[in-house]
C-alpha cells in the first residue's frame, strides 16, 4: 500500500525529516501523510485518521500520555497513546 | 438546517408491505451504528419497556431485542447490535455483527437495518454505512443529533444525500424522540436492496473473490471479499470450508491488511465526493466546542484526578449513607411482617415461611437500593461521556500493573458485580490486558459483599465520628474496598510478569461529546439491573434459604430428639430458667441437624481462622453467592434464637461462645471480613470467566488463588488480633 512507510517511495520521504502526531505541541495542527504500522493503521483508518486529514493535538493526559487528537474541522476527538500517535506521520 | 425530506423519502421505498408472506412473521430489523451515535437512545425510543436482554447464540454478548409498534397493526422485532466503526470486527462484541449479517440463511437474519449516523461525524459514520450498503442490505439511515449539527453550522442537503446514498434518510434527535414517528412509518414499508454501490474490490482481487463467491453461492462480490478477509472468525463455516478459503487466499497471494486498508481509503474517497456535493459547514463560533473546553477542566493534571476522586467519594457516600434509609425500611418491614405472622399463627409451615422464605427474601430485597444507586451512577457517568475521560486519565497509571485505561471501567463496574464487569472487559482488544482484567476483577469488592461488610462492621465497629468529619464505620468500609483494590492491582502486576504477551495493546478510542444524561436510559438500566438481580440471584438465594432452613431444622435419625432430651434433663439438674432452657434446646437441635453435621466436618479446617461450625455452614452455602452468607446466618441464628428476636444484628450480638462471652469479637469479625474481601465465593463469576476465556484454566486459577489468599489473610488477621 502506498501510504505505508514500508513501501520504498514513502520510506525515502519520511526518513528525510520525520515528524509524527506525537511531536505536535499542544494546540498545534498538522496534516496526516501516511501511517507507519499496518496493523495499527487499520484501526486508525476506521477511526478517520485518513491521509490528508488534519489533526490537532488538543491536550495530553496529566501524566503526559495518552494524547487527545482533534480530527478534521473540529469534528471529533480521539484519545491515543503516545506510542500510537508516533505511527501517524505528518506532511511537511 | 432545511429539512425537506418529507416527500423524497418515499422515493426509495417500494410499495407498502403486502402479499402472502407479510403476515407470516413480524419484520425483523437490526439497529447498527458507531458507538456514541445515539443507538441506545433510539432503541429505547422504539421499544420502550418492551425489551429483553438475552445472549447471542454461542457467545455471551448481550443481545438486546425489543418489539416496536410501527403502525396500529404492524409490529417489528428490533435487534440492538453492539456499536462498531466498521464491518471488520476488532473485538468479540463486534464479531456478533458479522456473524449475523454474513449468513442470509440464519434464523435471525434481519429484513433490513436501521443505521444510526451522527450528523456531526458524517464522514466517519458513513464508512460503516457504505459497507452495509455494499453487502446489499436494505437500509434506512437515521441521521441523529441533528440539533447539535445545526448548532455547529453543519448544513446537510437531505434530498441530495438521499439520492447519493440510495436509501431513505430520517433526520432525528433520538434523545428527544424527534423523528421517531417518521422513522417508524418508513420502517413499516418494505425496503428493497439499495441500488447504489459505493466501492468495488480491486480488479486484481476479482479472480479470488469470484472463486469464493461461486463456491459458497454468495449474492455479491463484497460479501465474498469479507469471507476472504475473515474466514477464520466466521462461526458458521465448517473446518473444510475454512481450509478451502485459506488455500484460495494463499494461491492468490492475498494480503488481508493491505486490502482492508485500500478498501477503507477507497471508501473515504467516495464519501468525501458525496459529502462535497451535499454538506456545507459554516462555523459560526470561532471558539472551541464546549466539550473541548469542559475537557480542559475534567482532564486537568490536578483537577482531573481531584474531580474523579470526588465522584468516587460521592458514589460511596450514596451507596453507604443514602441507601441506608430505604434499606432500613425494607429490613423493618420484613421483620415486622415475620413477627406479625408468628404472633398469629404457628406450626412447621409458618416457621418455614418466616424463617426460610421471608428471611431469604429479606436478604434479596434489602440489596435493591444499593444496586439501583450504583448502576444509576455508572449509567449517568457513561451517558454523559465522562467514563471515556476516566479511561484517558487512568491509562498511564494502570499500565505498570499490566492493565490499560480500558480496564478501569470493568474494575469500577466490578464494584457492582463481577459478572457484567468481566463481560465488559470485552472492549479491551489486547488478549493479555483482557485476561489480567478478567482475573483480578473479582477482587474488587462487589455489591454482594456489601451486606456481609455492613452486618459485620456494624457489629464490631462503633458508630462514632473519626477525625471530625468521617464516620468510623465508613472508614472501615472504605478500608475494605481499598484492600480489595490494592490486592487487584498487586495481582495484576504479578500476572503481568507471568503472562507472555502475544500481541500489543491498543488504546485508540473516541471521546464522546459531553451531554446531559437521558434519564429514561438511566431509569431503564436501573430497572434492568435490579430485575436481573431479583430474578436471577434472588431465586438462588431464596431457594438456598429454604434448603438451609430444612437442613437446619431436621437431622439424621433420632439424634435430634435424643439431644433435646439431654438438654432438658440438664436444664432440670442445673435449674435453668425457661428462656435459657429453650435456647439450649434449640442449640442442641441445630448442632445435631444435617447442617450442624456439615459445619462440624468443616470446623477443623477453619478453626485457625477463628470460625466455628455455624460460620462453616455459612461459608459453604455462600460459595454459591456471597450474599447468601447473610441469609444463612440469619436462618441459622433465628433457629438458634427466640422467635421474637428483631434484626439480624441483634441476633448476632446476642450470640455467646462457650464461656458466655460475645461470640463475634473484633478478631473474628475482621477475620471474616478479610476472608470475604479475597475469597472467590461466587459461582456466577466462575461461570462467566469460563465463558469469556473459553477454558477452565482461568476460573480454576481464580478459585484456587483467591481462596488461598483469603485463607492466609484471614488466618493472619485472626492470629494477630485474637
Amino acid at each position: 500500500m502506498s501510504f505505508f512507510r514500508r513501501s520504498p517511495q514513502k520510506a525515502v520521504i519520511s526518513t528525510a525529516t520525520r515528524r509524527t502526531a506525537k511531536d505536535l505541541r499542544v494546540g498545534e495542527a498538522g496534516t496526516i501523510c501516511c501511517l507507519e504500522d499496518p496493523e495499527m493503521a487499520l484501526k486508525l483508518l476506521e477511526m478517520g485518521c485518513v491521509p490528508g486529514v488534519q489533526v490537532r493535538l488538543s491536550g495530553r493526559a496529566p501524566l503526559g500520555d495518552p494524547l487527545m487528537l482533534v480530527l478534521g474541522d473540529q469534528e471529533y476527538t480521539l484519545s491515543v497513546r503516545a506510542s500510537e500517535a508516533a505511527t501517524i506521520l505528518l506532511k511537511e | 438546517m432545511a429539512v425537506t425530506a418529507g416527500s423524497s423519502t418515499t422515493a426509495a421505498i417500494a410499495a407498502p408491505q403486502a402479499g402472502p408472506e407479510a403476515g407470516a412473521r413480524p419484520l425483523r430489523i437490526a439497529l447498527i451504528g458507531n458507538p456514541n451515535s445515539g443507538k441506545t437512545s433510539l432503541f429505547n425510543q422504539l421499544t420502550g419497556l418492551n425489551q429483553k436482554v438475552g445472549n447471542f447464540p454461542g457467545v455471551t454478548v448481550d443481545r438486546k431485542t425489543g418489539v416496536a409498534q410501527l403502525t396500529a397493526t404492524q409490529r417489528a422485532e428490533i435487534i440492538d447490535l453492539p456499536g462498531t466503526y466498521s464491518l471488520y470486527p476488532k473485538s468479540l462484541d463486534e464479531k456478533v455483527i458479522t456473524d449475523l449479517l454474513y449468513d442470509k440463511a440464519a434464523d435471525n437474519y434481519p429484513d433490513f437495518v436501521v443505521v444510526t449516523v451522527d450528523a456531526n461525524n458524517l464522514r466517519r459514520s458513513l464508512l460503516l454505512f457504505t459497507q452495509l450498503g455494499d453487502l446489499g442490505l436494505p437500509a434506512v439511515l437515521a441521521l441523529n443529533m441533528m440539533d447539535v449539527a445545526e448548532r455547529h453550522g453543519v448544513n446537510i442537503d437531505l434530498p441530495a444525500l438521499e439520492r447519493e446514498l440510495g436509501v431513505p434518510i430520517i433526520p432525528m434527535n433520538a434523545r428527544k424522540g424527534i423523528g421517531v414517528a417518521a422513522l417508524k412509518i418508513v420502517m413499516a414499508q418494505r425496503l428493497d436492496t439499495p441500488p447504489v454501490r459505493f466501492w468495488q474490490p480491486d480488479e486484481k482481487l476479482l479472480p479470488l473473490v469470484r472463486q469464493i463467491r461461486y463456491y459458497f453461492n454468495l449474492h455479491n462480490d463484497y460479501l465474498a471479499l469479507h469471507y476472504a478477509q475473515q474466514y477464520r472468525q466466521i462461526s458458521f463455516l465448517s473446518a473444510e470450508d475454512k481450509v478451502h478459503i485459506q488455500e484460495l487466499t494463499q494461491q492468490a497471494g492475498f494480503d488481508a491488511t493491505a486490502a482492508q486498508a485500500a478498501e477503507t481509503i477507497g471508501r473515504y474517497g467516495r464519501i468525501n465526493e458525496i459529502l462535497l456535493e451535499t454538506v456545507t459547514v459554516v462555523r459560526t463560533e470561532k471558539r472551541e466546542p464546549i466539550s473541548n473546553r469542559i475537557d480542559k477542566v475534567l482532564t486537568h493534571r490536578v483537577g482531573g484526578y481531584l474531580i474523579f476522586l470526588s465522584i468516587l467519594f460521592l458514589l460511596f457516600q450514596a451507596i453507604f449513607a443514602w441507601a441506608q434509609y430505604p434499606m432500613d425500611w425494607i429490613d423493618q418491614g420484613i421483620s415486622g411482617l415475620s413477627a406479625a405472622i408468628q404472633a398469629n399463627f404457628s406450626g412447621p409451615l409458618v416457621r418455614l415461611l418466616t424463617e426460610g422464605v421471608l428471611a431469604g427474601l429479606g436478604g434479596v430485597l434489602v440489596f435493591i437500593p444499593q444496586i439501583a444507586l450504583l448502576f444509576g451512577f455508572l449509567a449517568v457517568l457513561e451517558e454523559t461521556g465522562y467514563m471515556a475521560r476516566v479511561t484517558f486519565l487512568m491509562d498511564k497509571l494502570m499500565r505498570p500493573f499490566g492493565l490499560s485505561g480500558k480496564s478501569v471501567v470493568p474494575l469500577i463496574s466490578g464494584l457492582a458485580c463481577a459478572v457484567p464487569a468481566i463481560m465488559g472487559a470485552r472492549v479491551i482488544e489486547s488478549w493479555k490486558d483482557r485476561m489480567i482484567t478478567i482475573f483480578v476483577t473479582p477482587l474488587m469488592s462487589c455489591s454482594a459483599r456489601i451486606p456481609v461488610y455492613t452486618v459485620l462492621v456494624a457489629l464490631v465497629v462503633p458508630d462514632q465520628a473519626a477525625w471530625g468529619i468521617f464516620n468510623l464505620r465508613g472508614v472501615a468500609l472504605m478500608s475494605l474496598y481499598l484492600l480489595g483494590l490494592f490486592s487487584a492491582l498487586g495481582s495484576a502486576w504479578a500476572l503481568k510478569k507471568l503472562l507472555k504477551a502475544r500481541e500489543r495493546s491498543y488504546f485508540i478510542m473516541e471521546f464522546p461529546v459531553y451531554q446531559w444524561p437521558r434519564w429514561k436510559n438511566v431509569g431503564l438500566t436501573i430497572y434492568q439491573k435490579v430485575s436481573a438481580f431479583v430474578m436471577q440471584a434472588g431465586r438462588v438465594i431464596v431457594a438456598i434459604s429454604v434448603l438451609l432452613w430444612v437442613l437446619a431444622s431436621y437431622g439424621p435419625g433420632r439424634q435430634q430428639a435424643t439431644a433435646e432430651a439431654q438438654a432438658r434433663q440438664q436444664a432440670t439438674t442445673r435449674g435453668w430458667d425457661a428462656a435459657e432452657t429453650s435456647r439450649q434446646v434449640a442449640s442442641a437441635r441445630l448442632e445435631t441437624s444435617y447442617a450442624g453435621k456439615f459445619g462440624h466436618v468443616l470446623e477443623p479446617a477453619i478453626r485457625p481462622l477463628g470460625y466455628d461450625w455455624k460460620i462453616g455452614i455459612a461459608l459453604l452455602t455462600s460459595f454459591a453467592a456471597r450474599e447468601v452468607f447473610v441469609g444463612t446466618i440469619s436462618t441459622i441464628y433465628s433457629v438458634g434464637q427466640d422467635a421474637d428476636m428483631g434484626t439480624l444484628q441483634q441476633k448476632l450480638s446476642a450470640e455467646k461462645d462457650a464461656n458466655g462471652q460475645p461470640f463475634f469479637t473484633p478478631a473474628r469479625a475482621f477475620s471474616l471480613l478479610v476472608f470475604y474481601v479475597f475469597a472467590m465465593q461466587c459461582m456466577s463469576t466462575l461461570a462467566v470467566t469460563y465463558r469469556e476465556t473459553k477454558s477452565w484454566k482461568w476460573p480454576l486459577a481464580q478459585l484456587i488463588y483467591m481462596t488461598g489468599l483469603a485463607y492466609v489473610a484471614a488466618f493472619v488477621v485472626y492470629q494477630v488480633l485474637a
